[in-house]
């Protein structure tokens, strides 16, 4: 019996050991600009969204520059944070983060800045996405902006026939048990962006900045919203069949969604409300101990140039960085520069409200607004 | 060839032997005389996997369900604390996603044991050896095929313009609206568990001498009294080894309200997984999987009393 609790006690010291190992830092990570990109070091690990590093553009980086890509795909933000904080950080050189990851990989200090003027195209990018706040503080840019889109509400035509042009849709009991929204806590701006413009004595000027009262009448709402839900969706494929089998009618979507299922044939469009939409914007990322910082500024220079960024946009159904990615885009898809607004780019981004991690400190520096963990715990409370 | 080198190499490999010989023989006594120390040697290695890989996970587990995370930056904060508890007690959502589990897992187990033991019996008592053969396939056959793929047929079947509604159309009824709601999550478990229901119940019916059947009715027991009062008792232990399956596994299960649930479906996993993945608060986590933990506990400890045991 002894030997049994002193092996217990073992087993148990060990365990703690095992969990106390994560060091524990959290602040920005200071500059540590390269004066010019040197050689590769052959190789570079990166973790990606699923369709961001297709081998269509990946194999002729390799070729050209001798840095063989390592491809990790997260399925989520919070995967991609903890992948680059994996063993200590310094195991993934770059993360295609979104805007709902890029601020928590800053202030945990796991990325560094990066030096744009070593990126030629950055002087191509779209204005508001030189510096966005979602991955430039402090005048530091932590993150090089990749490719943006909005959050659009999808419906079937056959059952809806003039488009709706309010965000209310989702919210109208004449669609009951028709509605699906996704599964995301970060779904409760999206609610709060319709309730800014409908509730006005609200007074809330930013989705992501809500105080507890604010955040208090959008879960009211989405809990009102629930009845009308038929499901909450996981995963892109789970709506496309929700809408595919005429589970749901009318739902809040990415251009994805729509892409894939007018492909297979489906009655279905798209449309941004007169509220205007909440949406993604990814960022290049580069990890604060990463092994192969050459191959890193090769890559993100490789993936911000016209013919890249165009590439990419085109497979994923989004909206590229690089303003010259127009013609390689029309090239390649007649009219698809105008399709997905590049065109347009400087006034349409102003339409969208970017994902950002809520945080307990307001713009304006007060500590009244909500921050993700009451958001998430909110959003158990909605769907129950 | 020279002979020295060989006859010395000779030599010494065999006091070599020897000497090994009469250390193994020496320690062979020793076990021999302490039958204790040779049990202890031969556990060792899988007591010492077993501690290590089982035993300080859940230590690891319970320690930092008294932990907080940052929500910020996600690191962990080791201050000792009772707040994960507290609002996981303290939360209407908490409590009710608990016992939707838990009521579910009994739903479900209660439902395999209705379909499982008619079935078993079937299987003893009156199928030839070919249709036992036949019926154990059928039982089998589905563990086969994935489980994920077994879930999604069944959100087909369900789909609004899905097998079923087709069916019913076709028969003249009215379509049903099953999919995506916690009636479709009842039937998809209580499919998929059933073939760990039905084996150790058959196993159990198995055991029981017919003699004893015979003997129950020349004592002029009715066929109901005979069920209730010898094959129930006498099968109670396959039923609960089945029941520990069923419950345990619907208790765990995470996939399938993701798949097949509609809002107001997830299960205690499913709050787990999001903490781990989603806000990245491990402790939260840690602390709300203990009462899948504690509820298995006790469970077990029923199931042991009634000796469910000696039949797995």
């Amino acid at each position: 019996m002894m030997n049994l609790t002193r092996t217990l006690a073992a087993g148990i010291s060990l365990g703690t050991a095992i969990a106390f190992s994560a060091s524990a830092f959290a602040a920005p990570a200071a500059p540590n600009y390269p004066q010019t990109i040197g050689k590769g070091e052959g190789a570079l690990n990166i973790v990606a969204w699923e369709g961001y590093a297709e081998d269509s553009w990946i194999k002729p980086f390799e070729k050209e520059t001798g840095c063989v890509v390592n491809r990790k795909y997260a399925g989520s933000s919070d995967e991609m944070v903890t992948l680059m904080r994996q063993g200590g950080g310094g195991e993934y050189d770059l993360v295609s983060a979104s805007g709902d990851a890029s601020l928590r990989l800053i202030y945990g200090g796991t990325v560094q800045p990066i030096d744009v003027k070593l990126i030629p195209d950055f002087e191509n990018f779209v204005p508001d996405l030189k510096a966005p706040p979602h991955n430039t503080v402090k005048g530091l840019h932590y993150g090089l902006s990749y490719e943006w889109g909005p959050n659009v509400l999808l419906y079937n035509t056959d059952k809806i026939a003039a488009a709706p042009t309010s965000w209310s849709a989702i919210y109208d009991e004449q669609y009951k048990g028709k509605v699906t929204v996704p599964d995301n806590p970060i779904q409760i701006a999206d609610a709060a962006l319709y309730l800014a413009v409908k509730d006005p004595s609200l007074g809330i000027k930013d989705p992501y900045e809500l105080t507890e009262k604010q955040l208090d009448a959008v879960v009211a709402l989405l809990k009102q919203q629930r009845s009308l839900v038929k499901k909450y969706w996981a995963l892109a494929s789970d709506e496309i069949e929700l809408f595919k089998n005429g589970d749901v009618v009318i739902g809040a979507a990415w251009p994805y969604q729509t892409i894939t299922l007018k492909a297979a044939g489906a009655k279905v469009a798209d449309t941004i409300p007169t509220e205007g939409a909440t949406g993604w914007a990814d960022s290049w990322m580069l990890s604060a101990k990463t092994k192969h910082p050459n191959c890193a500024y090769k890559f993100m220079a490789y993936v911000s140039t016209p013919a890249v960024q165009a590439q990419q946009a085109l497979y994923f159904g989004e909206t590229p960085a690089n303003m010259k990615a127009c013609e390689e885009m029309d090239k390649a898809e007649a009219g698809s520069c105008a399709k997905y607004h590049l065109d347009e780019a400087t006034t349409y981004i102003k339409k969208i409200k970017f994902w950002k991690t809520p945080q307990k400190t307001c713009s304006d520096g007060s500590q009244t607004c909500t921050d993700y963990s009451v958001w998430q715990r909110k959003w158990q409370e909605v769907k129950g | 060839m020279n002979d020295r080198p060989h006859t010395v190499s000779v030599s010494t490999s065999d006091r070599l032997s020897a000497v090994l010989s009469g250390a193994v023989r020496r320690v062979s006594v020793i076990l021999w005389r302490k039958p204790g120390l040779s049990a202890g040697l031969l556990l060792a290695p899988p007591l010492g996997w077993f501690l290590l890989i089982y035993i300080a996970a859940l230590a690891a587990l319970f320690i930092s369900a008294f932990w907080t995370t940052d929500s910020f930056t996600g690191e962990i904060d080791r201050t000792w604390t009772l707040s994960n508890f507290q609002a996981i007690f303290g939360s209407e959502t908490y409590r009710l996603i608990a016992l939707r589990t838990i009521f579910m897992a009994a739903a479900v187990t209660i439902t395999d044991v209705i379909l499982a033991f008619p079935f078993a019996y079937f299987m003893v008592r009156l199928a030839s050896q070919r249709q036992r053969v036949a019926l154990f396939t059928l039982v089998l056959v589905p563990l086969w095929s994935s489980y994920l793929a077994r879930v999604y047929a069944w959100r087909l079947i369900f789909a609004h313009e899905g097998v079923l509604n087709w069916v019913l159309h076709g028969l003249g009824f009215q379509s049903i609206e099953i999919g995506y709601t916690n009636w479709a999550m009842w039937i998809v478990f209580s499919y998929i568990w059933l073939p760990f229901m039905i084996m150790p119940i058959y196993a159990a019916l198995e055991r029981i001498p017919y003699s004893l059947f015979e003997a129950s009715l020349d004592l002029g027991a009715k066929a109901w009294r005979t069920f209730f009062k010898v094959i129930l008792p006498l099968a109670m232990p396959g039923v609960v080894a089945g029941s520990i399956f069923s419950f345990s596994l619907t208790l765990g299960d995470y996939i399938t309200p993701v798949l097949v649930g509609g809002p107001g479906s997830d299960f205690i996993g499913n709050v787990v997984y999001a903490n781990v993945g989603i806000a990245n608060n491990v402790p939260f986590a840690a602390a709300y999987a203990s009462i899948p933990l504690v509820v298995m506990g006790l469970y077990l400890m029923a199931a042991r009393r009634s000796g469910a045991f000696d039949v797995m």
